[in-house]
């Protein structure tokens, strides 16, 4: 009995490495450190009926973006583990294993559970109050969508401690993931993890193209909406369209290493060429799904802290547009030299180009509405000011190969990694940065902190260019991507040693940036600049007109819109002298609390790691009370209530009451 | 005031340390720039296409970068600031269909250069001299070559000779990897199942660099391989040497060296008949027959046998 356990423990628990172990007391101090806390100041009640099974858009937001943050963090780290073992040749800090793992979750966790939640949580934050709603159209499946990604999160990370990680790949072609090379258990990590997250990926998609299309306030017409929503909304349509394919994809991958199917294998038939085709199919798109967002905030940033409008409205949603309908014709060229014919090399060489033409006009857009303005160089605009330079280089050489007979030299070498890493670094990240501290007084009533932010700035932006720079050099060096050594161990010694290094300091100097936002986050919660006015900016668009942080209701009164820069027109009027007309109160309708979207997810939570085991005897309880939750609310009909005037008037006089 | 000078005195610092540290390593290190050092027909025309394509688009970025610090520094909000201010003005046909139309023109010539030289590279790099095949093989972590023609295999080693074009046939036994010798021409993949073709060719004697390039599994690292090229006198004379001194491939000996491991150059004076069909149909090729099959259209392989 005891040996059995003990067999059973060694294969459960990832052994042998001491960051495994290092890791495993870090979480177990972290989880009794939570409960205590909780427990001491007795707040399990308030963790519970303020935020767990809250379906409030704002708090919702709120969460995705510690959430997001965290993965920032552990990505980060993975990132920092990497370009440790790069720095010099030979080095032995981490075995081939263990260092194809982390550059395996680095991706996964990057992508899927950074950037899309970081996007996610400033959908939430931002869309209803820029529309004038009182919440996005469907609360409910909002609170779902998060508690889905965070166990699909909290599920592929387990596989740290827990059974292994994957290690095939941030896109795990098969056959390599397959059960023939990967036989443990971290490719269902991989798969249940993406799986339990995607579903509320695909959720949000849904909420926020409805959010858009019916929850405007009264007057707002689709070419009076702010950009950033109509970012949101090209998103959105290209989620609805792209994670129903990764859903199919890795299910297949599911049934080939599950019962043995031969979807992607070529024995008995099937073949690998249709997992990369279709995985592709959703994944670059995905890189569109997480970088419009980003142009929708530079577009309010670049306005806002230009004192001037937009330049060129219609051309700005036109483009965004165009980009989501041809981001769905360009996927082979992430292998073109994977044997297609000439022709069809031609086609994706030509499509990839094409997407050029529109990002290249929203960058003159950006520039020109900055022309014959006044700028203010905040921090949201400084971020902005980091990403033209930077995207426009990544954008040229996107362009540099999506050139098919080049792309047989860059690709899968380093000259890629720095490519894509300037795109989703300079564009993504910068982008969400700049918008995190845009909307961040609106959403927590204070400003960051300048001189720390400016800080944070500068060591992301020289480290960006310390550290990336370098790799497209590597690249005409021949080094390819996912080694985890080089140098004469292996034979060859190609004098890579040197830009290494340098790429590896420029790491670490993103590192200390994101510490010192750590630390203004921290110095800002007790010493920040309070916003007490709502709109700390000079803001154009409704979110400004209400109080920071917004009531529950968002609205005391519906606006009704009558021009774009709707709240810009208000204040115009106010210096004219124009009153509005008077309201009148009214009870506003809001949704009710919900413990289902938690306890949902639990299950899945449940029954995922389960058919990560292959325990049927955890899956499908888990699935069945996913089948039970689903019941209960078919059933439950108390679901509204109504927030009478007088407690309107009561919150209204103590927010409107500070802000003078 | 002073705190913001030391600042960008700091920022002028590490802007220049950094200049200097790349332009010192890429001084040292010019001849490593493998990729921009062509060595052979292939690799020259992708070479030439990726300087023509970089400074294309340099001659984007560059004035978009200068016109950003400029507007940023005329337009910038301070008192004495006296450059027009007009907070309205959001529209101008003229402007916007000047930079719709900008970048449509460079990239309607981009396509023209890509295309063409897509459909140049489909082909045999030189068509006057008889070319060789040799058939490649990835396996976990290392590179199989048969010489169908010459009947000898080596492994993580392969001789060429110069001025020959080489069709290589690529397959794999382990998971997909992608067979690249920078100096000679891009890669392709090599799949499970399927044989690719690539057309590569060594214009002078010398040695270059191969390397699997796409992620196989934990020593991928090490699948790294030499690529000789020799005047053909001296590559008959070699694969005769190897062919009396070598031992054979038996059947055995190939599920050994197919096994999981890394492995050091060898040579091999013969290999079992139909060895390489053998592999690939029996990671599925057998099923591609009725489609693309066995020597199935690639990159510059739309010519089938």
């Amino acid at each position: 009995m005891w040996e059995n356990i003990k067999e059973f423990a060694s294969t459960f628990f990832v052994t042998g490495d001491p960051l495994i172990y290092g890791a495993d007391v870090a979480i177990v101090l972290t989880s009794i450190a939570i409960v205590f806390v909780l427990t001491y100041f007795k707040k399990w009640t308030w963790l519970w009926r303020e935020w767990i099974t809250t379906v409030d858009h704002k708090k919702i937001g709120i969460m995705y973006l510690i959430a997001s943050l965290l993965m920032l963090f552990r990505g980060g780290v993975d990132a920092l583990l990497m370009r440790t073992q790069l720095a010099l040749p030979n080095m032995k800090f981490l075995q081939a294993d263990h260092y194809n793992a982390v550059f395996t979750t680095h991706g996964t966790i990057m992508i899927l559970f950074m950037a899309m939640p970081l996007m996610f949580a400033l959908f939430n934050l931002v869309v209803p109050l820029q529309l004038g709603a009182r919440d996005v159209a469907y609360p409910f499946l909002n609170s779902l969508s998060f508690w889905l990604f965070l166990m699909g999160a909290m599920l592929f990370n387990l596989s740290f401690v827990i059974g292994g990680s994957p290690d095939a790949g941030w896109l795990s072609y098969p056959p390599l993931s397959e059960l023939s090379h990967s036989p443990g258990v971290g490719q269902n990590f991989y798969i249940w993890g993406i799986q339990i997250s995607g579903i509320g990926s695909l959720a949000t998609g849904i909420n926020f193209l409805v959010t858009i299309l019916k929850m405007r306030a009264p007057g707002m017409k689709m070419m009076k909406m702010p950009l950033f929503s109509w970012s949101v909304l090209s998103s959105s349509i290209m989620i609805i369209f792209a994670f129903p394919i990764l859903t199919v994809t890795l299910a297949l991958l599911f049934l080939d290493r599950f019962l043995g199917a031969h979807f992607f294998t070529m024995d008995l038939g099937g073949n690998p060429m249709l997992y990369v085709n279709l995985i592709w199919m959703w994944g670059h798109p995905e890189v569109y799904i997480v970088v419009i967002p980003a142009f929708g905030i530079f577009s309010e940033v670049v306005a806002t802290f230009s004192k001037k409008k937009i330049f060129g409205y219609k051309s700005m949603v036109f483009s965004m547009m165009l980009i989501s309908i041809v981001s769905f014709f360009t996927w082979a060229h992430h292998f073109f030299t994977m044997g297609s014919s000439a022709n069809v090399n031609v086609f994706f060489a030509i499509s990839t180009m094409v997407i050029g033409i529109p990002t290249g006009v929203k960058v003159f857009n950006w520039l020109f509405t900055m022309f014959r303005g006044r700028i203010t160089i905040s921090q949201p605009m400084l971020w902005t000011l980091g990403f033209i330079p930077c995207f426009v280089v990544g954008g040229a050489t996107g362009v540099m190969l999506a050139v098919a007979p080049a792309d047989y030299q860059y690709h899968n070498s380093y000259f890629l990694i720095a490519h894509f890493h300037q795109v989703l670094i300079g564009g993504v990240v910068f982008g969400y940065l700049a918008g995190m501290y845009y909307w961040w007084p609106k959403v927590f009533g204070f400003k960051l902190d300048d001189r720390l932010g400016k800080w944070a700035f500068w060591m992301w932006n020289i480290g960006f260019y310390v550290c990336f720079m370098p790799q497209y050099a590597l690249g005409f060096m021949g080094m390819t991507r996912r080694l985890y050594t080089y140098g004469s161990d292996t034979g060859w010694d190609l004098g890579w040693a040197p830009l290494n290094l340098v790429s590896t300091v420029g790491a670490f100097l993103m590192g200390i940036g994101f510490i010192f936002q750590v630390w203004q986050i921290s110095y800002s919660i007790r010493k920040g600049e309070r916003d007490l006015t709502g709109d700390p900016w000079g803001g154009r668009t409704l979110e400004w007109s209400i109080p920071s942080p917004a009531p529950m209701y968002n609205f005391a009164v519906e606006p009704h819109v009558t021009t774009d820069d709707a709240w810009w027109k208000v204040k115009e009027d106010r210096a004219k002298g124009i009153k509005p007309a008077p309201v009148k109160l009214e009870p506003i309708h809001m949704p009710k609390n919900s413990a289902i979207p938690f306890i949902m997810s639990v299950f899945w939570f449940i029954a995922g790691f389960g058919f990560v085991f292959d325990w049927m005897w955890m899956a499908i309880p888990g699935l069945v009370g996913v089948a039970g939750c689903m019941l209960a609310r078919s059933f439950s009909y108390d679901t509204d209530y109504y927030i009478p005037v007088d407690e309107i008037e009561r919150t209204e006089a103590a927010l409107r009451g500070r802000t003078v | 005031m002073k705190s913001k000078r030391t600042g960008w005195k700091l920022l002028t610092i590490l802007v220049l340390s950094y200049a200097v540290i790349i332009a010192v390593s890429v001084a040292l290190g010019w001849d490593k720039f493998i990729v921009l050092d062509p060595k052979g027909p292939v690799a020259e025309v992708q070479q030439k296409l990726i300087i023509l394509t970089g400074l294309i688009c340099m001659a984007v970025v560059i004035p978009v970068i200068v016109l950003m610090v400029y507007i940023v520094w005329k337009y910038r909000d301070t008192p004495d600031n006296d450059a027009p201010y007009q907070p309205e003005w959001n529209d101008s046909k003229l402007l916007e269909t000047i930079w719709w139309g900008i970048p449509i023109l460079i990239i309607i010539v981009l396509s023209i250069f890509t295309a063409r030289d897509t459909y140049k590279l489909a082909k045999p790099p030189v068509t006057d001299s008889n070319p060789i095949t040799i058939q490649v093989t990835s396996l976990d972590w290392k590179w199989l070559f048969q010489y169908p023609d010459q009947k000898i295999a080596t492994v993580n080693y392969v001789q060429i000779p110069a001025g020959v074009p080489i069709r290589f046939q690529l397959t794999s036994d382990a998971p997909m990897n992608s067979f690249w010798i920078p100096q000679l021409g891009g890669q392709e993949y090599s799949m499970p199942g399927m044989a690719m073709q690539l057309w590569l060719q060594a214009d002078k004697p010398g040695k270059y660099f191969g390397s699997g390039a796409n992620f196989s599994g934990r020593d991928f690292a090490h699948m790294q391989f030499e690529v000789e090229s020799k005047p053909q006198a001296e590559f008959n004379e070699w694969v005769k040497e190897v062919k009396a001194s070598s031992p054979e491939l038996t059947k055995e000996g190939y599920t050994q060296l197919a096994k999981p491991s890394t492995a050091k150059q060898e040579f091999f004076s013969s290999y079992p008949d139909e060895l390489y069909t053998e592999i690939v149909d029996k990671n599925g090729g057998i099923y591609m027959k009725h489609s693309d099959g066995l020597n199935s259209g690639s990159y510059n392989g739309s010519t089938r046998p």
